[in-house]
């Protein structure tokens, strides 16, 4: 009866399933011990990091993360999404500890009492690309604002992130500078997605976008895009990490929260950030900030 | 043609490598997807056979019901999923999102109805003459309802198929409630996601070339199952 054979592999292929469920399980929690013989027994392991698709993207937090890991015990779950919902999962106590780069928004956090400990990290600088041959000719514009305005000028196509994220509020406050509150049109194209997807929607159509240094570095090979705007003191990228406020969110990790915000800013990792992407790319894709005043930055 | 070779050779030297990382993930995603499958399973085909062999009220309401699920965005779900489960959510008490316990709970809710669904189809396809005989030699309700579900193997198997299919090549619902976190919630489909938001397309080619491959032995493991002694002559 071969029928009897076929259930009766279902039935074992089930049981290995939930064995193998419960393996698994077991593995990863050992792996999860492992690290924590050499430190104090944290009491709640995992910390939850709200971040932005630039850290993650970059490759920056594969080096850091293990490394925090390894020197605290915490277990971090890093959630990388556009700024803006990193800074939502904080306002409702989601997450326990974030890494943003957005200022004027970060600040309702910090003014609400929500984000506590905040510190600066660190900072890049945003960039305009677009098609090598600049048909808007803004590499000759004198800022960052007259550049865009170039753009909306001419027959090209401006690609936005659409997302809410660090970079898309800094695009839009670049707009707004340049006197357009509300770009549109069949020229303003949103994809509404990460950094890495919309450079590559940008390259694709040959239109200009304005990106991160780090993201754009990590994938020039695969872009057709050169940097056509730089340097402008507007086009600063600044990180800033905070805990959320454990008062208003009991469930808050601030124990876990609190280690990985002195974490990001100990001189060991400070170095280990202005060392990163030196190796790949010849330059480094973040500049140390602990400690220094963000008006002095530039 | 450039990126599918680079793609191809990219996979097949992970593969020979052994490369760890990718085979913690290709295992992860068999542990979190077959469990999804084993779950929806269990809960699909009960449900399926009752609806295909009992009468009651609302049972037209429920079955358009499981229909409806057949097709249910994966990625309502895991916004729904999220919601129940995060932190200061009705379940966050239980402390699971961004866990593979997570991600099971969603793909087996998207299963669920699509085992259902076929199961319900697989045996209202029994002749109803079988399941008159079946009663009559006096089988006791344990016996009719194995020797149903044999009639109705073929179906069976194709819900399973179906099911499996449908949770293993997901991605919006993992990604929502399991993060994507490296090591921990990272399966195929959310790496390869990854891989190209940071452009690096060989490495998300040979992802899903291996992705596929699981998937085709996998699927090609039932279909034999299903097919044995039954080609047609």
């Amino acid at each position: 009866m071969y029928l009897k054979k076929v259930l009766a592999l279902i039935i074992a292929l089930a049981l290995v399933a939930a064995f193998a469920a419960g393996c698994g399980g077991q593995a990863a929690d050992q792996a999860r011990k492992e690290p924590q013989q050499q430190a104090a027994e944290p009491e709640v392991k995992d910390v939850i990091l709200a971040t932005t698709t630039s850290t993650v993207d970059s490759g920056l937090l594969d080096v850091l993360v293990p490394e925090f890991e390894k020197q605290t015990g915490y277990k971090v779950k890093t959630i990388s999404v556009g700024t803006g919902q990193a800074l939502e999962m904080g306002k409702k106590g989601e997450a326990d500890v974030l890494l943003v780069h957005a200022p004027a928004s970060e600040k309702e956090l910090v003014d609400a009492g929500v984000g506590i400990d905040y510190t600066l990290v660190m900072h890049n600088d945003f960039i305009i690309v677009g098609p090598e041959n600049d048909p808007a000719g803004i590499k000759n514009a004198k800022t960052s604002p007259k550049a865009l305005m170039q753009i909306a000028s001419k027959p090209v196509i401006f690609v936005s992130r659409g997302d809410d994220s660090g970079t898309h509020k800094k695009e839009l406050s670049i707009w707004k500078a340049a006197g357009i509150e509300k770009p549109s049109g069949a020229w303003y194209q949103s994809t509404g997605a990460g950094m890495g997807q919309t450079l590559q929607v940008a390259s694709e159509k040959q239109g200009y976008t304005l990106t991160d240094r780090a993201t754009y570095l990590a994938q020039k090979a695969n872009l057709k895009l050169a940097v056509l705007k730089e340097g402008d003191k507007s086009l600063l990228n600044i990180y800033h990490v905070m805990a959320v406020n454990p008062e208003k969110f009991e469930k808050v990790n601030y124990e876990g929260a609190k280690a990985f915000v002195d974490f990001m800013v100990a001189p060991e990792t400070q170095k280990m950030i202005g060392e990163f992407g030196k190796d790949k790319f010849g330059q480094s894709l973040f500049v140390p900030d602990a400690g220094k005043n963000e008006a002095d930055l530039g | 043609m450039g990126v599918y070779a680079e793609g191809f050779a990219e996979a097949v030297r992970l593969l020979i490598s052994l490369d760890p990382e990718v085979y913690d993930i290709v295992l992860r995603t068999l542990r979190v997807s077959t469990t999804a499958t084993v779950v929806s399973v269990l809960l699909g085909v009960p449900l399926g056979t009752y609806l295909a062999l009992h009468r009651f009220a609302g049972r037209q309401l429920t079955l358009s019901l499981v229909y409806l699920g057949m097709g249910f965005p994966p990625t309502v779900v895991g916004l729904v999923t999220w919601l129940t489960l995060a932190r200061y959510g009705p379940l966050g008490f239980l402390g699971l999102l961004y866990s593979q316990t997570a991600m099971i709970i969603a793909q087996a809710i998207i299963a669920t109805p699509i085992v259902a669904g076929f199961t319900v189809a697989a045996i209202q396809s029994v002749n109803p003459k079988i399941r008159l005989q079946i009663l009559a030699l006096g089988a006791s309700r344990g016996q009719f309802l194995w020797l149903i579900w044999r009639e109705a193997r073929l179906g069976l198997l194709a819900a399973i198929i179906a099911g499996f299919g449908g949770v293993i090549s997901e991605v919006g619902a993992s990604m929502m409630v399991g993060g994507n976190i490296a090591g921990m919630t990272r399966v195929m489909t959310t790496a390869i996601v990854l891989e190209v938001s940071k452009g690096k397309f060989e490495l998300a080619t040979a992802l899903s070339i291996i992705l596929l491959a699981i998937s085709f032995i996998i699927t090609g493991a039932l279909t034999y199952l299903q097919q044995r002694g039954r080609q047609p002559a």
